[in-house]
């Protein structure tokens, strides 16, 4: 039994890391623009077919093909936020917020295109056996999974506690007219949160990449899973995502393997509509800890 | 537009006030100067440029820096961030050593902000925080300083201080347009001043002699008719 009880923590916790770099995603962007962008999923999607373009398709090493599939990806938010954001001659929250639901539908439909309908997969990023551990068996792939997304977040803690870009895009989160008036161009700080949230979309879709079947229509519950477990940590907060995201992904885990697989989506649902109840700014409040 | 027809100059090295009612256009004027109002049509000269059509940064660039009505500090950023972000612009301009001496600066200007740099600046009391704002705008070693209401909120020692401040900064050689509903207190440290009215300048002039104006007295300095015709029978 507590091997089983383990083998279920392990598989929470990958699944976890991986809502919760997504979680951070859209935290990040949700901190500097109030906005949720529902293509964040998509972007995830493009994060792992670029993989297997780059990696499987072309055959370029690995480093590389991860390097420039979130490079590409995050200077698809890049134009995102150029041509479907910034252009917006009103920009009520309501208008923008169904924009990124257009977009969402509009890169769906370009990853059909491009990529086909079929699944397609990567192997893992190492081949080494998977570890033993107390009976239970952690695979590599987990491994790296959780390693990466703690160097995303501690690298993005960094940048925002050390570096002045970092300051200015939170000075600009905090108020965008005070950061205006004080010199900071607002507007680059926006273009470059689109940059770093759908960058880390990149990121989830490479590391999840080898453990699932990837297609063009993949992003919409990872996305909508990262969402949950941005608002179960608090929305805007860069650790509360992370640990929305671990707890959702635990949480999932152990009620597939204690209860039913059929459970498995309705629990971060169920979790949503109770943080929502009990909690609406998430277990780590945005106003109470510093965003990011 | 709150305001029409206004002129209004500042030379370099004065100390101009600009006083006047709630909604009588006094922030809508600097709101214009910042660039905050892009439909703006009145024409806007500094150092014999033109200033229509640049963003606030651009702005701040050129050496006009605003401390804004409400200070809007950045509360959760500690002290030393929000001066730091204060000298955005010229990071970017890699002036390092010139921006740790008006750090210094700002440090002996506000003596309370050098014993908080760690704190986070929301924590600080309103007149610690108007500081700040101050501070924040200096980082930019603006050669125009605008003032949007600084003494609101304040206790009256407080804002004694705040402006004393002011005359020091002047006397460094930094220009300051000043807007206040506190008339009298502007009024008392300014070279000259005017005063707006429902959008457009009522009265303009050096301040001795709008100090001594019974039409600023009855409006602005809290005195009311009585006062003027006593004794007048």
């Amino acid at each position: 039994m507590t091997q089983e009880l383990l083998q279920y923590l392990f598989s929470g916790i990958t699944n976890g890391a991986i809502y919760a770099v997504i979680a951070v995603g859209f935290s990040m962007l949700y901190s500097s623009t109030e906005l949720i962008n529902f293509a964040h999923g998509e972007f995830v999607m493009l994060g792992a077919m670029g993989l297997v373009t780059l990696w499987a398709g072309f055959g370029l090493p690995l480093p590389l093909a991860f390097f420039l599939t979130v490079f590409g990806v995050a200077c698809v938010g890049f134009l995102f936020e150029r041509t479907a954001i910034r252009t917006v001659r009103k920009p009520d929250h309501i208008v923008l917020i169904i924009i990124t639901v257009g977009a969402s539908i509009f890169l769906r439909g370009m990853g059909m295109l491009i990529w086909g309908k079929d699944a397609h997969s990567v192997p893992a990023f190492s081949d080494h056996p998977p570890v033993d551990l107390a009976g239970a068996k952690l695979l590599p792939q987990s491994i790296w999974i959780v390693l990466i997304a703690l160097f995303c977040a501690l690298m993005l803690h960094l940048f925002f506690r050390k570096t002045l870009t970092g300051k200015a895009m939170e000075a600009t989160a905090i108020n965008k007219k005070a950061a205006w008036l004080t010199g900071i161009p607002s507007e680059k700080m926006i273009l470059l949160a689109f940059f770093f949230s759908t960058g880390m979309g990149a990121v989830a879709g490479i590391i999840i990449a080898p453990i699932t079947m990837c297609s063009y229509d993949m992003g919409t519950m990872l996305g909508l899973k990262g969402f949950c477990a941005a608002m179960l940590g608090g929305l805007g907060s860069l650790w509360g995502s992370i640990l929305g995201g671990l707890l959702l992904g635990i949480m999932e885990s152990f009620g597939v393997g204690l209860f039913s697989s059929s459970l498995k989506d309705a629990i971060a649902f169920l979790l949503l509509l109770l943080i929502l109840y009990v909690r609406p700014g998430g277990i780590i409040m945005a106003k109470d800890a510093k965003r990011f | 537009m709150a305001i029409k027809g206004v002129s209004l100059s500042v030379a370099e090295g004065e100390l101009v006030s600009l006083i006047g009612a709630n909604g009588s256009g006094k922030s809508t004027l600097l709101q214009a100067v910042c660039g905050l109002l892009p439909g703006w049509e009145g024409e806007l000269a500094f150092k014999n440029d033109s200033l229509k059509g640049l963003h606030p940064p651009a702005i701040v660039q050129k050496g006009i820096s605003l401390v804004p009505e409400g200070r809007l500090i950045f509360p959760p950023l500690s002290v030393l961030d929000n001066l730091k972000l204060g000298a955005y612009t010229r990071y970017r301009k890699k002036q390092h050593i010139e921006i740790a001496q008006d750090l210094e600066m700002v440090m002996t200007l506000f003596p309370v902000l050098k014993e908080r740099t760690r704190q986070a600046a929301g924590t600080l009391s309103g007149g610690e925080q108007q500081m700040l704002a101050i501070g924040r705008a200096l980082m930019a070693k603006p050669s125009l300083l605008l003032l949007d209401e600084p003494s609101m909120g304040l206790a009256p020692l407080l804002v004694d201080k705040i402006l004393k401040t002011l005359v020091q900064l002047r006397e460094n050689g930094i220009t300051i347009l000043l807007v206040e509903q506190n008339a009298q207190a502007a009024l008392k440290i300014a070279d000259r001043g005017y005063v707006l009215e429902t959008g457009r300048v009522v009265l303009q002039g050096n301040s001795e002699d709008l100090l001594a104006d019974d039409e600023v007295k009855r409006a602005y300095l809290g005195k009311d008719y009585g006062d003027f015709y006593d004794g007048r029978g």
